[in-house]
């Protein structure tokens, strides 16, 4: 394809690459998204439903776990820690109950995977749920969605309640001796609460606040008892490696970064959407097959997996957005959230608004975040309006530097991250706001219907 | 702070106990809780829950409502106070039947979502967090919804309105402003505030036909698999709700319902997906 030069002014790719969105993509969670009712159990059977399950109670739990670990598979909510492995670390024979808790409180500024997965295929995650469940012997399980999501919680009430029915879940599941109780817990709008043990303080009726590791949940999490939590994608992938197949996951991807996984392309894009393929696809090639940037514009700055991952520009088309890829790249995969931005957006008040979010977002527990945020937000303020000074420049990456690696969670190491990525790529854009006393850009060119007017006009 | 304006000058006195409910409402209230304590082994982790349905019975979360849940649970007031007030979702004072929230979190803002909140707040004459006189529209900005392949994004009542402009973000609050039966882009045909609190209390919403509303996936969700099927390369998407042209088309369409017919299934050896598939067996 020859549509790059719109978008990036690095140089081609290999010539030989191949851009063929057959042979790129691999819809394995979506590979139905597009059939009438996705979301029921019956479609969810048509395409091989609760088979992986029947392979799983086939195995010993402890087989089980190491088929998970040998499979590769690694955490989608953006840490990338193996699953199997935190499957391991759940102590064995110390009588206490165990829970797996799903973290479904998407909500990273961009990510937007898990809610259309849980929309419109709901099944995929009970199933996994089961299958974890029987691995590492816990009879409740609890996914614990975001609030502000109803249609998505609309089809999780009723996709567990078929499940019930059809006895996935409840007392000895297919035969197995099994007894698994799932709850579906909506959450009250906190982003803190995606942070898993804030999350599980919040599953325990209290303020949404992170915990002190160690201990780790997988040896005191909820109620003090040891917990597996883990991302809806995660579990979501487990059915279909169980069903397909170890070798099959590993087919795809790489071999530190094997497997498929859901890319959420978004902003000034000609086609966001979700687009599922193997570990490692490039933007460039992600944006090739899907139409590129808007027409007419460039690629400016672009976040590889959330606003707490450190932006890329059009220098990084190329990186393998897999966990090494990125973190090579200096920054990381995240939750693979593409979200691009075109020449028109003006990256300080970008930066400005994602801080504002973690200002508001902050739980207060911890002085650095908590005081940290605002005072990030009085100074990027002042510099969008024209009012900032040269030294308030340095003065934003100090702050930053006193955030990041210094806050109680990875909330703060977030609110660092836009800082310092924006002021390295973009420095000169900061310094246009102080010495012009304002901002250079239009907003109303950087909105979605910018161009419309004039081609219809 | 402890008093309202109605009470007078404060004179830093506590609050005297909030009033209890009627015995009729907290005889169904108590028989809900009980349901939702249930579905826990630890009965503390009834309170989020607890509080939707509380918000549920008021249309936001009063001291009377957190009475309730404090007696229920075996908490102080304080305790279930300090929760109540951590969480966005729990309103503080009455509200409208519809909460529309504008996201102008970075991406949505830029795409148009800053451009949006302004005009409904010129609009409906309100300000942030603030209802109209009809008590119909409370308007507020929201941060990321997790729909950002769909943005400008705007919820109302927690459901989904994709793709927005200024006028069809309009035109929306005008229909409900006018009390017209509105259809969001993803979910259900929208029930008030109350309802919807119910529902996130863990009571799934009984109405008919309201679990299948609007299709199996926005169109933004299907990009990627119309690609990988090889169907044509996608046409850009001009949202019935959007677009510059005031078509007035309260229904958005799902673009399965006119697609091309596929050429290849997920079951087909052709797909991506599936001549592998047989590897693991």
């Amino acid at each position: 394809m020859t549509l790059s030069t719109q978008y990036g002014s690095t140089s081609q790719p290999e010539a030989g690459g191949e851009s063929s969105p057959e042979k790129l993509l691999a819809p394995v969670l979506s590979a139905f998204w597009d059939e009438e009712k996705s979301w029921t159990l019956d479609v969810y059977r048509r395409h091989d439903g609760y088979e992986g399950l029947r392979k799983a109670l086939a195995m010993s739990p402890d087989d089980l776990i190491a088929y998970v670990k040998e499979s590769g598979l690694r955490g989608r909510g953006g840490a990338g820690f193996p699953t199997g492995m935190k499957w391991q670390f759940i102590p064995q024979g110390d009588g206490k109950p165990h829970y797996l808790v799903v973290n479904a409180d998407e909500s990273e500024p961009g990510t937007c995977k898990d809610i259309p997965l849980l929309f419109a295929n709901p099944h995929s995650l009970i199933e996994g749920m089961v299958i974890a469940c029987y691995a590492i012997r816990s009879s409740h399980a609890f996914i614990y969605l975001r609030g502000e999501v109803v249609p998505v919680l609309r089809r999780l009430h009723e996709a567990v309640r078929e499940a019930y029915e059809a006895g996935y879940l409840g007392e000895n599941i297919l035969g197995s001796g099994l007894d698994l109780q799932l709850t579906v817990h909506a959450g009250a709008g906190a982003y803190i609460c995606g942070e898993e043990t804030a999350l599980l303080d919040s599953l325990e009726g209290r303020r949404g606040q992170p915990r002190l590791r160690p201990p780790f949940p997988a040896v005191a999490g909820l109620y003090a008892c040891p917990t597996v939590v883990n991302n809806v994608e995660s579990i979501a992938s487990v059915p279909a490696i169980l069903h397909k197949g170890k070798e099959w996951f590993r087919s795809m991807g790489s071999e530190k970064s094997p497997g498929f996984t859901l890319y959420s392309l978004s902003g000034h894009v000609a086609n966001p959407g979700q687009y599922e393929a193997p570990l490692g696809i490039t933007l460039r090639q992600l944006l090739d097959m899907s139409g590129g940037m808007r027409p007419g514009h460039r690629l400016k700055f672009w976040t590889p997996g959330g606003s707490s991952t450190p932006m890329f520009t059009d220098e990084h088309l190329d990186v393998p957005l897999d966990y090494e890829g990125v973190g090579a790249a200096g920054s990381m995969l995240g939750t693979k959230a593409l979200q691009c931005f075109d020449e028109t957006t003006c990256v300080v008040r970008a930066v400005t608004r994602w801080t504002e979010f973690y200002a508001h977002e902050s739980c207060g527990k911890c002085t650095p975040c908590r005081e940290g945020t605002y005072w990030l937000v009085q100074l990027l303020r002042d510099i969008e309006a024209g009012k900032g000074l040269m030294s308030d420049l340095d003065k934003l990456n100090d702050i930053a530097d006193n955030i990041n690696g210094k806050s109680f969670c990875a909330l703060g190491d977030g609110a660092a991250s836009p800082i310092f990525s924006s002021l390295k790529y973009f420095r000169e854009e900061y310094e246009q706001h102080i010495t012009g006393r304002g901002c250079p850009f239009d907003p109303a060119k950087s909105t979605a219907w910018a161009d419309r007017t004039e081609v219809n006009a | 702070m402890t008093t309202t304006p109605s009470e007078g000058v404060s004179l830093g006195m506590p609050h005297l106990p909030a009033p209890d409910y009627p015995d009729d409402v907290r005889a169904r209230l108590e028989a809900d809780a009980r349901e939702v304590v249930a579905r826990y082994p630890d009965s503390r982790s009834a309170l989020l829950p607890l509080l939707h349905l509380v918000q549920s019975e008021e249309g936001h979360v009063t001291r009377t409502g957190m009475r309730f849940c404090a007696e229920v649970l075996g908490l102080t007031t304080a305790e279930v106070t300090a929760v109540a007030t951590f969480y966005s979702m729990y309103r503080r004072k009455p509200s409208g039947d519809y909460q529309v929230g504008v996201c102008t979190n970075t991406l949505c803002a830029v795409m148009g979502g800053d451009a949006i909140f302004e005009a409904l707040q010129d609009h409906l004459g309100v300000g942030n967090g603030e209802t109209t006189e009809d008590g119909k529209v409370t308007l507020e900005h929201i941060e990321c919804n997790a729909a950002c392949d769909f943005a400008p994004v705007v919820m109302v009542n927690w459901e989904f309105f994709d793709n927005q402009t200024v006028d069809s973000a309009k035109r929306l609050v005008d229909d409900l402003v006018a009390g017209a039966q509105v259809e969001p882009t993803r979910g259900a045909p929208l029930c008030t505030f109350k309802d919807t609190a119910r529902i996130l209390a863990g009571f799934p919403d009984e109405r008919a036909g309201a679990v299948e509303a609007s299709g199996s996936a926005g169109h933004a969700s299907l990009i990627g698999l119309r690609l990988a099927k090889g169907e044509a390369a996608p046409a850009r998407v001009v949202h019935p709700r959007g677009g510059g042209a005031p078509q007035d088309q309260p229904h958005p369409e799902h673009l399965s319902s006119h697609d091309a017919p596929q050429d290849t299934s997920a079951s087909d050896p052709a797909h991506p997906a599936g001549p592998v598939a047989e590897e693991g067996e």
